[in-house]
C-alpha cells in the first residue's frame, strides 16, 4: 500500500469525509422535503460548499467560537451540532436546536461554540470581534470565526469588523465564502476587488484565497491562519471560493445562471466527489469504506427526518418563555 | 449622613465598584479613556464628559477606547456578553443607535429567546439621553420609547444619583441586554448616595411625592419638571402624586394603577415625542386596566412632534415645562364626566 501524502491520518480523512456527506445529505433531503411542502419559512441550502466548513472546523474544538449566515446548516454540522436536533429546529418543533423558536436561519448552540445562523447579513462579524475579545481575556489560545458570504462582505458591520479585529489584534478569522453570488447579483457587479486579499489589506489584515472545493487546500490555509490567532499573531481573512449547488433559498427558478452552469456544477465541481477521487486514487481510502460512511449517513438523516416529522409542536406555553415578559 | 455626591460620580462609583467585584465587567467605547494611541496621557478624557475618568488607572486594559465604529464595538460588547463576559458599552449619544441599531434589537434582544433559552447576553449600552444642551437634533433625543417597544431589552432612565448608583449596578447584574440612558442634564445634580454598593430591583417605580388630586407619571429629567409643578400646584390646593418610573421595561404599573385607583386623575409626562410614547403607553394601560377609576380625561404631556431645534430660545419651547405639567393638572382637576 502507499504511504499516505495528505497531512491527515485515516480516522481524521474519514472524519472529514463523514462530515462533508452528512451536510450534504442534510441539505438534499430538505431540498426534496421542502419542494414538498413539509417544511415551513425559508431554507438556505449550503450543498456543494461542504469542503469550506469540514475544512476549517477540523481545526476548532468547542472553545472556539464561530458566527454563521443565513445558509448555515453546514457550518452547525461542522462545529458538531446534532443533525437530529437541527432537523427538528427547521421543522419547528419541540426539542429543536432552539425549541423551535429560531428555525433555519437562527440554529445556535453556544455549548458547542456556535454563535448562531443569522437572518442579518454580516451581523455575525462584530459578535465574533466580541466573542475573540472574551477569548483574548480568558487566555487559554481560542479562535472566532466568521463566516460571510460574497455578499455580506460589502456590508459596513463586516468592515468595520476587520478594523476593529486589527485594531485590537485579536483572535478573530474572517471567512468570505465566495460563491459567486449574492442573492441573484454576482459578485464580479457587486464587490469592487477582484481579490478578497486586497480587501483584507486595506485593513492591515493578511488574506489568503483558496479554491473552496478543495478540502485539503482549505485545510492547509485555515490550519496556517488559525494557529497564528491562536498565538496572539491577530486576525486574518481567509477567502474560499465555493460553488453553491442550489438557489439562494429554495424555491429559486435560478434564471440568473449561465447555460449549463448546473449541470457543469454538479458533474466538475462537486467538492465531496473532489474528495473522494484524492483520498481513493491515492490509496488511503477505499470505496467500500466511502461506501460505508454513505450507508451511515443516510440513515442518519433519516432518522433525523422521522424524528423532527413526529416529534411534538410548541405549545402556547412556550411563546412566554426565554424573554421577560411581564411589563 | 450620607454624602452628596453627582449622578455623574454615581456612574463612575457604579462601575468602579463592579469592576473590582467581577473581573468579567468590561468597559468599552469612544473615548471613555482617551488618548488611545496619542503623545499625550491616557484618561485624558474619560469620556466626553468625564463620566469614566480615573477607572483607567484602576482597571487598566479592562477599559477600552474604540474605534468610531458604533457598529462594530456594539455588536462585539453583544458577542462577549454570549462569551462569558458582562461588557458595559457606551454609546455617548443615544441618537448614535441608529448606527448600530441592528446588532441591539436584531441580535442582542432576540438571543435568548430565537436560541431556545440557550444564550445569556449580559451586556449593558450606557448612552446619553436628553435635550436642554444645546446639541441640536442629533444629539439631543429622548429615545426611550423605541427601545420600550422592544422585546428583550430592558430600558433603564434614572432621575437622581442614587439610582443612578443602585439602577446601573442592577443592570451590570442582569443577564439580559439593558439600555441605561443617562440624562446628560442630570450629570452635575448631586443627592445623598451610599459608599457602599447597591442593586435597586428593576420594574420598582419610586413615589416622589404623595398626593391624593391627581397622578403625574413621568421618568428622567421629568420628574424634576413635574414635582416642580406639584410645588406650584399646592399653593393652589392641589396635591399631586408624582410617581417615577425609573425602568420603562420592565415597568412598573401597579404602582401607576394604585396611584390613579387613589387620584383617580392621570398627567402622563414624557421628554419623548408624543406617537407611541411612554406617556401614550401609560395613558393606554390606564384606560384599559383602570377606567373604572377615573374622574377626568388622562392628559399627556411631551415634547411636540419635531426633531430638537438648535436654538436655545426653541429648544426650551420644545422641553416640556413645569408650567405645561401645571396647567395640564389643573385641566385634569377641571374635566370630569358630566
Amino acid at each position: 500500500m502507499a504511504g499516505n501524502p495528505f497531512p491527515l491520518g485515516k480516522e481524521e480523512l474519514l472524519q472529514a469525509y463523514r462530515t462533508m456527506r452528512t451536510i450534504r445529505e442534510f441539505e438534499e433531503r430538505l431540498h426534496v422535503d421542502f419542494a414538498r411542502g413539509d417544511i415551513p419559512g425559508f431554507v438556505h441550502l449550503y450543498a456543494g460548499e461542504e469542503a469550506a466548513a469540514a475544512g476549517i472546523m477540523m481545526h476548532l474544538s468547542a472553545g472556539d467560537r464561530i458566527a454563521s449566515t443565513h445558509r448555515g446548516h453546514g457550518h452547525c454540522i461542522a462545529k458538531g451540532v446534532d443533525p437530529c436536533e437541527m432537523m427538528k429546529e427547521i421543522y419547528g418543533k419541540k426539542g429543536g436546536s432552539c425549541h423551535g423558536k429560531g428555525g433555519s436561519m437562527h440554529i445556535a448552540d453556544l455549548g458547542r461554540g456556535m454563535m448562531g445562523a443569522n437572518g442579518i447579513l454580516g451581523a455575525g462579524a462584530p459578535l465574533v470581534c466580541g466573542a475573540a475579545l472574551a477569548a483574548k481575556f480568558r487566555n487559554k489560545g481560542e479562535v472566532a470565526i466568521s463566516f460571510v458570504g460574497d455578499g455580506a462582505s460589502n456590508q459596513g458591520t463586516f468592515l468595520e469588523s476587520l478594523n476593529l479585529a486589527a485594531v485590537w489584534n485579536l483572535p478573530a478569522i474572517f471567512v468570505v465564502e465566495n460563491n459567486g453570488y449574492a442573492e441573484s447579483t454576482s459578485r464580479d457587479y457587486a464587490v469592487a476587488v477582484d481579490s478578497y486579499v486586497d480587501r483584507a489589506a486595506g485593513f492591515g489584515l493578511p488574506g489568503v484565497t483558496v479554491d473552496g472545493t478543495d478540502f485539503f487546500a482549505v485545510h492547509e490555509a485555515a490550519g496556517e491562519i488559525i494557529k497564528r490567532a491562536r498565538e496572539g499573531g491577530g486576525p486574518a481573512l481567509l477567502e474560499c471560493k465555493m460553488i453553491r449547488f442550489h438557489g439562494h433559498f429554495e424555491g429559486d427558478a435560478q434564471a440568473y445562471r449561465g447555460k449549463g452552469e448546473l449541470e457543469d456544477i454538479r458533474a466538475n465541481k462537486d467538492c465531496v466527489k473532489k474528495f473522494a477521487a484524492k483520498v481513493t486514487g491515492a490509496g488511503v481510502l477505499t470505496q467500500a469504506e466511502l461506501a460505508s460512511i454513505d450507508k451511515e449517513v443516510l440513515s442518519l438523516i433519516e432518522r433525523a427526518v422521522q424524528e423532527a416529522k413526529a416529534a411534538s409542536q410548541p405549545t402556547a406555553a412556550d411563546l412566554l418563555t426565554d424573554v421577560y415578559v411581564t411589563y | 449622613m450620607t454624602r452628596k455626591i453627582s449622578m455623574k460620580d454615581a456612574i463612575n462609583e457604579a462601575l468602579d465598584q463592579e469592576m473590582a467585584r467581577d473581573p468579567s465587567v468590561i468597559c468599552m467605547g469612544e473615548d471613555i479613556v482617551g488618548g488611545a494611541g496619542a503623545p499625550g496621557e491616557r484618561d485624558a478624557w474619560g469620556g466626553v464628559l468625564g463620566v469614566t475618568k480615573g477607572l483607567y488607572a484602576k482597571h487598566g486594559d479592562r477599559l477600552m477606547d474604540t474605534p468610531l465604529s458604533e457598529s462594530a464595538y456594539i455588536g462585539a460588547a453583544i458577542g462577549a456578553a454570549c462569551c462569558g463576559m458582562r461588557p458595559v458599552a457606551e454609546l455617548m449619544f443615544i441618537d448614535f443607535m441608529g448606527v448600530c441599531f441592528d446588532q441591539i434589537y436584531n441580535q442582542a434582544a432576540k438571543f435568548k429567546y430565537m436560541f431556545g433559552g440557550k444564550a445569556e447576553t449580559p451586556v449593558v449600552i450606557r448612552a446619553m439621553v436628553g435635550a436642554g444642551f444645546r446639541a441640536a437634533a442629533q444629539h439631543s433625543q429622548m429615545l426611550t420609547p423605541l427601545f420600550t417597544h422592544i422585546p428583550g431589552l430592558k430600558v433603564v432612565c434614572p432621575s437622581n444619583p442614587y439610582d443612578t448608583k443602585g439602577l446601573l449596578i442592577q443592570s451590570i447584574r442582569d443577564n439580559d441586554p439593558v439600555i441605561f440612558c443617562e440624562h446628560k442634564n442630570l450629570y452635575g445634580l448631586e443627592g445623598e448616595v451610599p459608599e457602599a454598593p447597591y442593586a435597586i430591583p428593576f420594574g420598582e417605580a419610586n413615589v416622589v411625592r404623595a398626593g391624593k388630586s391627581c397622578s403625574i407619571v413621568t421618568y428622567g429629567m421629568m420628574v424634576h419638571r413635574s414635582t416642580d409643578a406639584a410645588a406650584i400646584l399646592a399653593k393652589e390646593g392641589i396635591e399631586c402624586e408624582v410617581i417615577d418610573l425609573r425602568t420603562l421595561s420592565p415597568l412598573d404599573m401597579d404602582t401607576v394603577i394604585e396611584s390613579v385607583g387613589k387620584t383617580g386623575r392621570l398627567v402622563c409626562v414624557d421628554e419623548a415625542n408624543p406617537r407611541c410614547s411612554i406617556a401614550a403607553d401609560i395613558s393606554a394601560q390606564v384606560a384599559q386596566k383602570a377606567f373604572g377609576a377615573l374622574k377626568a380625561q388622562i392628559e399627556m404631556v411631551t415634547a411636540p412632534h419635531t426633531p430638537v431645534p438648535f436654538s436655545p430660545v426653541l429648544e426650551d419651547l420644545y422641553i416640556p415645562s413645569a408650567t405645561q405639567v401645571a396647567d395640564a393638572v389643573r385641566r385634569v382637576m377641571k374635566g370630569g364626566r358630566h
